[in-house]
């Protein structure tokens, strides 16, 4: 059972997250993908009809505190980081397209 | 004397004898690093200013005798994952090359009130994803055992620097094997403490819900110690158990005999060194001499693990990696860029090398729509399944011994271009994360002249019974004291 991952999807899941890639990664992508899900695909052998999926590891109730007011990271300082800012603000170009 | 391969507790007693100072000490770690590193390569960062300043302080309390601890005036290093305010933190990527946190992670934090000094930040896979090392976007850490080898990953720079003694102990991060895999490969001792043992806030996030930071060392004792010191509650992460740290090292002496040491016999099948087999098989030989009771057991679920692991890394990495987009720190890439998806795609293809990429990609696919049930929602149940045989296995033993891999360290490029096979290595390593219980890794013996690493693995939050095991073998048997000639 092979389970092909062709190009077009590849570019898909690129642009979900966010990704450049050229024509060439994703024929490479496409084939390594195809024989790592192919083995993945190991877990169907698995019965878990009537099996709770996974959803905490450790401590299983919710972890409450008050909501007080602290000093956080000062607003200068965090700039520093950041490529570009403008009257402490982190800028960014245009986020929504003219049409 | 060589310092520099001296235990925690030999290095605590000249100190606080006053026979050394912390100053001279970090000094002559410094030049060693400065000598020796060239060759094993396991620092991106090397700290001078920042340790020689901790150093004095460290003196000065030692003067005092004020807040004196174990790890006052040590010398360590830090995988590159853990944030260290005002020093570089990259992950070994390009992505991070430049960025300088301005805040400490809280087991940076905690290490530094006990007083111990930063030498430098360690190579790592980047992000944390690889089993060799070679993945980190800079350069290639090597096996201080055979320069040709791969040191294992992803904590390859914290393990070969540990190896190399180019650090006093050294903090690695385990999210499916990076610490015991690489610990293994290299003849230190590591441990994946349990999930939620240690606060993983200023740790740069991989897999959520699987990182563990732990301690790599020159022996039980000195793990047991380190782990004292950065374990325990965290407001910051709400992961992290509430129920006060053991004082490890006060019982690490408590006599193991009649324990139960179970052998899981899916762990031991064909395809595994010969070399590293025996090993094993003579280390239960001693844990027998010690008394133990030996049990075989069974964890039916285990040739699943690997394909729970990596699933829901790609998941959850995919996710977490989300917040290195270019707009707020790290690289930025914006030329010519017409808008805001502009800069994500073009800093993302530049910043990220083909294994992250790889993975994120692999995580959008199992997520989307269509696939989700497929690979993601399969793999939390499976993941259940996976946790059910630990507990199984846990109820009628105290622990558990397994490899840490099914051969010894590999030689530099020989899978580099096969990322299937790279996963293969991690076989023994990975399930223990989705299941979330600790695990330890300490030096067992050689095949063909380099070191093969056993773990063992204990109940959620029973660190202990991993100390008291460990330590009792280790005074029986030398193995973690053979050092590289470098």
């Amino acid at each position: 059972m092979t389970q092909t991952i062709d190009t077009k999807t590849v570019k898909h899941v690129a642009n979900l997250v966010r990704l450049g890639i050229s024509e060439e990664e994703a024929q490479t992508f496409s084939g390594q993908f195809s024989s790592i899900i192919d083995y993945f695909n190991m877990l169907n052998e698995v019965d878990t009809e009537n099996v709770v999926p996974a959803s905490d590891i450790a401590n299983a109730e919710n972890v409450l505190r008050e909501d007080v007011v602290k000093p956080s990271m000062d607003r200068e300082e965090f700039l520093k980081n950041a490529p570009q800012s403008e009257r402490g603000y982190v800028k960014v170009p245009t986020v929504l397209g003219d049409e | 004397m060589e310092l520099s391969t001296l235990t925690i507790q030999e290095i605590h007693q000249l100190l606080i004898t006053k026979k050394i100072s912390s100053v001279e000490l970090t000094q002559s770690m410094l030049n060693r690093i400065h000598d020796v590193d060239s060759k094993v390569k396991s620092y991106v960062t090397v700290t001078d200013e920042v340790a020689l300043e901790q150093a004095k302080r460290a003196d000065e309390r030692i003067a005092k005798n004020e807040s004196v601890t174990p790890l006052t005036g040590i010398p360590f290093a830090m995988k590159d994952c853990i944030s260290t305010r005002n020093v570089k933190t990259t992950c070994s990527s390009k992505i991070l090359e430049n960025y300088v946190p301005q805040y400490n992670a809280t087991v940076t934090n905690k290490l530094a009130d006990a007083g111990a000094v930063l030498v430098g930040k360690t190579n790592m896979d980047e992000f944390g994803m690889g089993s060799s090392c070679e993945n980190s976007a800079f350069f290639n850490t090597r096996n201080p055992w055979n320069l040709n080898h791969v040191p294992g990953g992803s904590s390859g720079g914290s393990a070969a620097a540990m190896s190399a003694s180019l650090a006093s102990f050294t903090i690695g991060e385990d999210t499916g094997g990076s610490v015991r895999m690489p610990a293994g490969f290299c003849n230190v001792t590591g441990i994946k403490p349990t999930y939620g043992r240690v606060s993983r806030y200023g740790l740069i996030s991989l897999v959520s819900s699987f990182d563990c930071i732990g301690p790599m060392t020159r022996d039980v004792y000195d793990c047991a110690t380190v782990l004292e010191h950065i374990a325990g509650h965290d407001e910051k992460d709400s992961t992290t158990y509430q129920s006060p740290v053991p004082n490890y090292t006060q019982h690490i002496n408590k006599p193991i005999n009649k324990l139960k040491l179970g052998i899981p016999k899916e762990y031991f099948v064909a395809g595994m060194e010969a070399g590293v087999e025996s090993a094993l098989q003579e280390s239960i030989r001693q844990f027998e001499k010690l008394g133990m009771e030996i049990h075989e057991v069974s964890l039916p679920h285990t040739k699943y693990g690997l394909p729970v692991y990596y699933l829901l890394l790609f998941a959850e990495a995919s996710s977490n990696l989300a917040r290195f987009d270019g707009t707020r720190f790290g690289l930025s890439k914006s030329d010519n860029a017409k808008d805001v998806i502009d800069i994500y795609l073009q800093t993302r293809r530049e910043g990220f090398d083909d294994e992250v990429k790889r993975r994120i990609m692999l995580g959008a696919y199992a997520l989307s729509a269509g696939y989700y049930d497929a690979y993601y929602l399969k793999a939390q149940k499976v993941r259940t399944l996976l946790r059910r045989d630990f507990e199984t296995a846990l109820a009628s033993c105290d622990l558990l011994l397994a490899p840490t891999c099914p051969t010894t360290a590999f030689k530099l490029g020989e899978k580099t271009n096969d990322p299937l096979a790279m996963y293969l290595s991690d076989i023994y390593v990975v399930a223990t994360n989705p299941a979330g219980v600790p695990a330890m890794a300490l030096p067992c013996g050689f095949s063909n002249d380099m070191p093969v690493g056993m773990q063992l693995i204990g109940k959620h939050l029973d660190e202990q019974t991993l100390f008291q095991v460990g330590h009792a073998y280790q005074q029986v048997t030398d193995w973690h004291k053979k050092l590289p000639n470098l």
